[in-house]
């Protein structure tokens, strides 16, 4: 569709402009303003420069050895989980039913736990993980696995992740679903005729068909993955030592536990900025596939 | 052709294990603390619904929930009465700077509340409205804004320009135009966004949790305080989780087939 050139729809975009502002910019210029300065605490500020990102990137300090190590931790994490929700959604998109009353309450019970608040994800699997109350803690235990996440790395690992698969791996199949709903009939009815086998007919029409959503999905997982703080907050608190402490979980330490702002502020700005270029693959992503389904339309057109 | 062999089997299996925690969620809410600690039962013995009856009664309890519908409920109309008229004009319109502003949109949408949750902690105070519902709702606006953004111009980009044209050619101006002819002619699309920025603010924690200390606390604070105060009343904890989890999923069942393209910001 072509869009008219209109200076003045500026007037509509305003408010949005203005409230995302307030919200966004002017806390980001604090930031900006913190992670140059030092302050030892009676509202007194020190210039410091370009000292704490020296610091952040340099990993024989503290500082730094922290944030690299959160951030390995945090894009292995990021790894491990799509590695298992991108084919597991798949294959939970492609058992669903065709028709029918089902399809409404498979997507219903699938849909759940994206809408539970996150911090009650993470209680829902403190408790059910704990090998004295929770059933799957108990169940591991009495088949003689020394299951206890909150003093094992693995198991707390473990734990992490599952949950995490728990959480989100409906958002890729529903996602999925929603592509695979898009192929016509017609398709299905051709490969048929040609005697496709299921895997020829899975390669060739419903993964090039799923190619656009998938790419949301991943884009999706790997940002929120990248981001998160509740739930593995409210489980293990980041421990046992430091073994489950996100990116997130480490930045909300500096600042909140420790009020060093300077350092804080730093850690932000650099985690912003892995965000946004992410974001912008994003961007492009999305943009370009709407532009190539355009395009498609348009030939369809001409013939 | 659409589906693959032992399909029923794995969906059955997925489903199962979707349940199976929120099943001992509940199952636990219904237990008394003795039962809960005591022994293993698969579900209560002895029901009980003493722990939602303390929710329901004890006022530091039930106002976090108040206090939560209160800041989901204001964001949800500032995000969708801001974006109505943006989405509008970027399904429409080109003008200087629009996909910058776009983009800029999403990076917001994407960005961690981690790293604005100090900065958002001194910008509210400065403003004296630390501790407020407002607080809480104009922070979350941050993300759900550019969501109701994402999810409107989708929907708007559905409706035919002819629309537009004739009602112009009508004699309608263009707020009448907006309220009598396009808002109707997407109200699905309102109803879905509006789902979405209702949901997203109330399972968000950090940023309610920083911004707000004693008066607007929100029942996800009042639950972690819980948590840590003395002993672990695991099924008081477990009634509360229970609660929080109702309001989605009764509304869930209406947008069902929006789902997908909520979540992936109406681009489906």
């Amino acid at each position: 569709m072509d869009k008219t050139i209109n200076q003045k729809a500026w007037f509509l975009v305003l408010p949005v402009f203005l409230v995302v502002a307030f919200s966004a910019v002017l806390p980001l210029m604090t930031v900006v303003n913190y992670s140059m300065q030092d302050t030892f605490g009676n509202n007194q500020f020190f210039w410091n420069g370009v000292g704490w990102f020296k610091e952040l990137l340099d990993p024989t300090t503290d500082l730094g050895g922290r944030f690299l190590a959160s951030l390995w931790r945090n894009l292995f994490f990021s790894a491990v989980i799509l590695a298992i929700e991108v084919p597991l959604g798949i294959v939970v998109a492609l058992s669903m039913p065709r028709q029918g009353f089902s399809v409404a309450v498979c997507l219903v019970i699938l849909a759940l736990p994206l809408l539970i608040p996150w911090n009650v994800v993470g209680t829902i699997w403190q408790i059910f993980g704990r090998p004295d109350i929770g059933l799957l803690g108990y169940v591991l235990n009495s088949l003689g696995l020394n299951y206890n996440y909150v003093s094992n790395d693995l198991d707390a690992w473990a734990t992490v992740i599952v949950m995490d698969v728990w959480h989100w791996t409906s958002l890729v199949a529903l996602l999925c679903y929603a592509g695979l709903k898009s192929i016509p009939d017609a398709y299905y009815q051709a490969a048929q005729i040609d005697g496709a086998s299921r895997w020829a007919v899975f390669k060739a029409i419903q993964l090039p068909k799923m190619n656009r959503v998938l790419l949301i999905a991943v884009l999706l997982r790997f940002m929120d993955s990248f981001m998160i703080y509740t739930e593995p907050f409210v489980v293990t608190g980041g421990g046992p030592g430091n073994s489950t402490t996100f990116v997130s979980i480490e930045l909300v330490k500096i600042a909140l536990g420790q009020f060093d702002l300077g350092k804080a502020a730093a850690l932000s700005l650099v985690y912003n900025l892995i965000i946004i270029i992410v974001c912008w693959i994003f961007y492009t992503v999305m943009t370009n596939a709407g532009v190539e389904r355009r395009v498609v339309v348009d030939k369809k057109g001409v013939k | 052709m659409h589906s693959i062999p032992g399909r029923r089997v794995i969906l059955s299996l997925f489903l199962a294990f979707l349940l199976l925690p929120i099943y001992w969620l509940v199952n636990m809410s219904f237990k008394t603390n003795g039962e809960i600690v005591s022994t293993m039962t698969l579900w209560p013995h002895q029901p009980t619904i003493a722990n939602y009856m303390r929710i329901f009664t004890d006022e530091s309890w039930y106002s976090g929930y108040i206090n939560s519908l209160k800041y989901v409920v204001i964001n949800t109309i500032i995000s969708i009465s801001v974006a109505l008229p943006a989405a509008y004009a970027f399904s429409r319109y080109r003008f200087l700077g629009d996909k910058h502003l776009f983009f800029w949109l999403l990076s917001n949408r994407m960005a961690p509340a981690a790293v604005y949750a100090l900065p958002f902690f001194n910008l509210y105070s400065a403003i004296n409205l630390f501790d407020t519902p407002w607080a809480v709702a104009l922070a979350h606006c941050i993300f759900n804004v550019p969501l109701a953004v994402w999810i409107l111009e989708g929907f708007v980009s559905g409706v035919p320009r002819e629309i537009d044209e004739t009602a112009f050619l009508d004699g309608y101006s263009f707020p009448r135009f907006f309220v009598r002819i396009l808002v109707p002619l997407i109200a699905s699309g309102i109803g879905v966004a509006a789902f979405f920025c209702f949901m997203f603010s109330w399972v968000e924690l950090l940023l309610a949790r920083t911004l707000t200390s004693v008066d607007a606390k929100p029942i996800s604070a009042v639950m972690t305080r819980t948590v840590s105060a003395a002993g672990m009343d695991w099924g008081l904890l477990a009634a509360a989780g229970v609660l929080t989890i109702i309001p989605g999923a009764l509304v869930i069942w209406f947008v069902r087939n929006y789902i997908a393209r909520g979540f992936a910001l109406g681009r489906v």
